[in-house]
C-alpha cells in the first residue's frame, strides 16, 4: 500500500522518501485509532521500503509533533471495562505500539523524524525510534509520564539509554521537565535544528542527500550502530503494567483528564 | 527626582508576549495573570518559555514556573539564570 489517508495519519511515496504525516487534533495523542493506522504503516513498511530510500515522520498539526499517548482513553479503559481487564488491555496495546516501534527502529530506510512544538511522551518515544531527529526551534521535549506516577510504556527509557548518556536520561526521566531544542541538540538528541516552519523541508534535503548512498550498506551501517534494546523494552513493558495498577495513577489520570484549568502540560 | 528603574528583563518579556500573542503592548501589566491576559493555554505557555528561553539564552525548567502567573514573578524567575 504505497498510499494511504487515515483517520490520524497518512503516508505518501515522494521522491524516493516515505513521507508520514500525523494529524489527529488536537496533537496527535496516540489512542487505539492511532495504533490501528501505525499497525497498518508497519504492515505496509516492508513493501514502502522496497521503493523508497528514507522515512520522514512529520506532523502536520501545529501545537506539535506529538503530545503522547492519548491518557483520556487511558482513563476512560480503568472505568469502563475495571481495572483487571483494563490492564490486559494496557499491556496489549503496549505490546502492539512496541512492535510497530520496532519495525520502524529496524527499518531498513534512513528514518528522520521532523518535530516541532510539542513532542512529549509517546511522542517523544515516536521520534526516538528514528535514525535522525531534525528540530525544529520551537521544539520541546518531555517525558511527563512520573507526573501521573509511571514511566515511558513506548520504548523511550532503553532507547534513550542507546543513545544519550545515563546521567541525562535521569535528569529527564525523573524531574519529568521539558527542555528546548538547544538542550536537545547539546545532550545529542537533536542533530540538526531547522528555523521555525522549516524542519519538514530541512527533513526532505536530509532524505535526498542519504538517498544518494547504496542502500545495502546503509542499511548494515544502521544495524551496526543502532542495535535494538529489546530485552529492555520487554521489561519496560511489566514496569508499566506493574504501576498502572496503582490506585495512584488512576488518581494522577484522573486529576489530568479532569483538569479543566490553563496548565495540564505544566508540570 | 530620580526616574524609576526600568525593569528590562521584565519590559523584554512583555515586549515578547505581545509580539507573538499579538496583544497591544501598552494592555499588559506586571502584575497581569499572563494566562488570561494572553489568552493562552498550557500549550502556548510552554511555546512562550521556549521563546523567552532562547531570547534570553538561558534554560529554564518548567517546574521553575509552577504557580507563576504573572509577568513580574516570570522575570524574576529568569533573572535568576541570567
Amino acid at each position: 500500500m504505497n498510499e494511504f489517508k487515515g483517520q490520524t495519519l497518512s503516508w505518501q511515496i515522494v521522491n524516493g522518501a516515505v513521507e508520514l504525516a500525523l494529524h489527529r487534533n488536537p496533537c496527535n495523542e496516540i489512542g487505539s485509532l492511532t495504533l490501528n493506522e501505525l499497525d497498518k504503516f508497519a504492515t505496509a513498511l516492508p513493501g514502502l521500503a522496497a521503493e523508497s530510500h528514507a522515512l520522514i515522520v512529520y506532523s502536520t498539526i501545529k501545537a506539535g509533533f506529538s503530545a503522547g499517548a492519548d491518557l483520556r482513553e487511558l482513563f476512560q479503559r480503568g472505568l469502563d471495562i475495571g481495572k483487571p481487564a483494563a490492564l490486559r488491555g494496557v499491556r496489549a496495546f503496549l505490546e502492539r505500539i512496541h512492535a510497530v516501534m520496532n519495525t520502524i527502529d529496524a527499518a531498513p530506510l534512513t528514518t528522520i523524524a521532523a518535530v516541532h512544538g510539542v513532542t512529549f511522551g509517546g511522542g517523544f518515544e515516536l521520534a526516538l525510534v528514528c535514525d535522525i531527529i531534525i528540530a525544529d526551534r520551537m521544539a520541546r521535549f518531555c517525558f511527563p509520564e512520573l507526573r501521573l506516577g509511571l514511566i515511558p510504556g513506548f520504548g523511550g527509557i532503553p532507547r534513550l539509554k542507546r543513545d544519550l548518556g545515563n546521567a541525562v536520561v535521569r535528569d529527564l526521566l525523573l524531574t519529568g521537565r521539558s527542555f528546548n531544542v538547544m538542550k536537545a541538540q547539546q545532550i545529542g538528541l537533536v542533530s540538526q535544528i531547522a528555523a521555525e516552519g522549516e524542519a519538514l523541508r530541512v527533513a526532505r534535503a536530509t532524505a535526498s542527500q542519504v538517498g544518494k548512498f547504496d542502500r545495502k550498506t546503509a542499511a548494515l551501517a544502521k544495524e551496526f550502530v543502532k542495535p535494538i534494546p529489546y530485552e529492555e523494552l520487554k521489561r519496560e513493558i511489566d514496569i508499566f503494567c506493574d504501576l498502572y495498577a496503582s490506585p495512584a495513577v488512576e488518581e494522577g489520570l484522573r486529576k489530568f483528564v479532569e483538569n479543566e484549568g490553563v496548565q495540564p502540560y505544566l508540570p | 527626582m530620580t526616574a524609576p528603574a526600568i525593569d528590562h528583563t521584565l519590559d523584554e518579556i512583555m515586549n515578547l508576549a505581545a509580539s507573538h500573542f499579538k496583544v497591544p503592548r501598552e494592555k499588559l501589566m506586571p502584575d497581569d495573570d499572563f494566562f488570561k491576559t494572553l489568552r493562552i493555554d498550557s500549550l502556548q505557555a510552554l511555546d512562550l518559555l521556549t521563546r523567552l528561553e532562547h531570547h534570553f539564552r538561558i534554560e529554564l525548567p518548567d517546574y521553575e514556573l509552577q504557580g507563576v502567573s504573572d509577568f513580574r514573578t516570570l522575570a524574576n524567575r529568569i533573572r535568576a539564570r541570567l
